[in-house]
């Protein structure tokens, strides 16, 4: 059982940050300005070879991995459901470590 | 008379592939094989791009995952890689996508000929090279097949077939069961210069280029007119890019060679991207910038 006071432990993120965070990365990738709740593909126009930018970035910045299941664009559509997928998966983690 | 078509029962053998070749296509060949649980031995002349082939696989088969592009349920076949082509001994089909060059691919061919087992299909991957150019050079004209996957072969589902004038009918049915396996959807045409697609295809490209050299419009604005009014899926300079504009030069010079079609001169606009080093999406730039 690994303690929550690993120093690995990493604090869950607030989704309202998370969702920031990924609108000014968005904003810097793009060039334009988005909504939490725009479907970045379908009506923002964006390649879906984006998402995988998407998907390391969360990686990164989250200390997640992003797998299986949870590998699917439909998850990665707008700003709202990949603040929850980094929730979920955050989550996940940390009742992981409680054991 | 019957004719018995290899792997055409209820039970086919498990397809075991060699690609030959690390490069943009031997990649995307082999993510799109080991995402559909097939084994395979990629060769390559360079150690270091086998490396790198490895890192640029395992980023594929997540991207092919998150696009829905690979079947659900199954697990990644085993991917081995090595310099020699002596383990294609073992392969029930052997693919070649090295680079778009007649004599090497030819020579390529002949090596790993003597090494198959009678009855294992070559299949040489091609845009444009015509496969009876290459058909000699093996030791069974016969089993050479042409192929012509899209980039990135996990995302388009169709594939151009091409039947060189001396391949064999068990040849093209194990091609068939093989795409079948990869769930690609065979199109089979006949031998020529670039075939279909690259016949019509890259001449295009080249004219959507010259317009930009021309100083007619930007590459933006000519494909966004071609996705806009004609329903083209990203536009013809996007196109290039995913292609690689070192390999559509080489490709509109096969053409330019075999057909006599000015059409198929590489345009000066084109020649100096490559020049410069910009090559398209793999090099970060070309048409479009990707950095």
């Amino acid at each position: 059982m690994t303690s929550q006071n690993s120093p690995l432990t990493r604090p869950l993120a607030d989704p309202e940050a998370v969702v920031a965070e990924l609108l000014t990365f968005l904003e810097e990738q793009t060039r334009s300005l988005w909504e939490p709740e725009t479907d970045l593909y379908r009506d923002g126009g964006l390649s879906s070879l984006f998402a995988m930018q998407l998907v390391v970035h969360l990686e990164k910045s989250y200390g997640i991995a992003i797998r299986g299941a949870d590998l699917r664009l439909d998850n990665f559509r707008t700003v709202r459901l990949m603040s929850a997928l980094v929730g979920r998966l955050q989550q996940a983690q940390a009742d992981g470590r409680d054991g | 008379m019957t004719t018995v078509l290899p792997y055409a029962t209820a039970n086919p053998p498990t397809h075991t592939l060699a690609v030959l070749g690390a490069g943009v296509m031997g990649v995307g060949i082999t993510t799109l094989a080991l995402g559909h649980g097939l084994p395979v031995h990629l060769v390559d002349v360079d150690q270091e791009r086998l490396a790198r082939a490895r890192e640029r696989i395992a980023e594929e088969l997540r991207l092919a995952q998150l696009l829905g592009a690979l079947p659900p349920d199954t697990e990644p076949g085993e991917l081995s890689t090595g310099t020699s082509t002596a383990p294609a001994a073992r392969a029930t089909a052997v693919i070649e996508a090295i680079t778009e060059n007649a004599e090497l691919k030819a020579k390529v061919l002949a090596e790993v000929s003597a090494l198959v087992r009678p009855g294992t299909p070559l299949i040489t991957n091609t845009s444009s090279i015509p496969v009876d150019e290459l058909a000699g050079a093996v030791e069974r004209p016969a089993e050479l097949v042409g192929t012509h996957f899209m980039n990135p072969p996990y995302l388009i589902r169709t594939a151009e077939v091409i039947r060189g004038p001396r391949t064999g009918d068990p040849a093209m049915a194990a091609v068939a069961a093989l795409l079948a396996a990869l769930r690609r959807e065979a199109v089979v045409v006949r031998d020529a210069p670039g075939f279909v697609t690259s016949r019509i295809l890259h001449p295009m490209i080249n004219d959507a280029a010259r317009v930009v050299e021309q100083g007619t419009a930007t590459a933006e604005a000519v494909d966004a007119l071609l996705q806009g009014c004609l329903g083209h899926p990203t536009g013809p300079l996007r196109t290039a890019d995913l292609i690689g504009l070192d390999n559509l030069v080489d490709s509109l010079w096969v053409l330019h060679e075999r057909t006599g079609d000015e059409g198929c001169r590489p345009c000066e606009l084109l020649l100096s991207l490559v020049r410069e080093g910009r090559l398209g999406r793999k090099s970060g730039s070309g048409f479009h910038d990707y950095r």
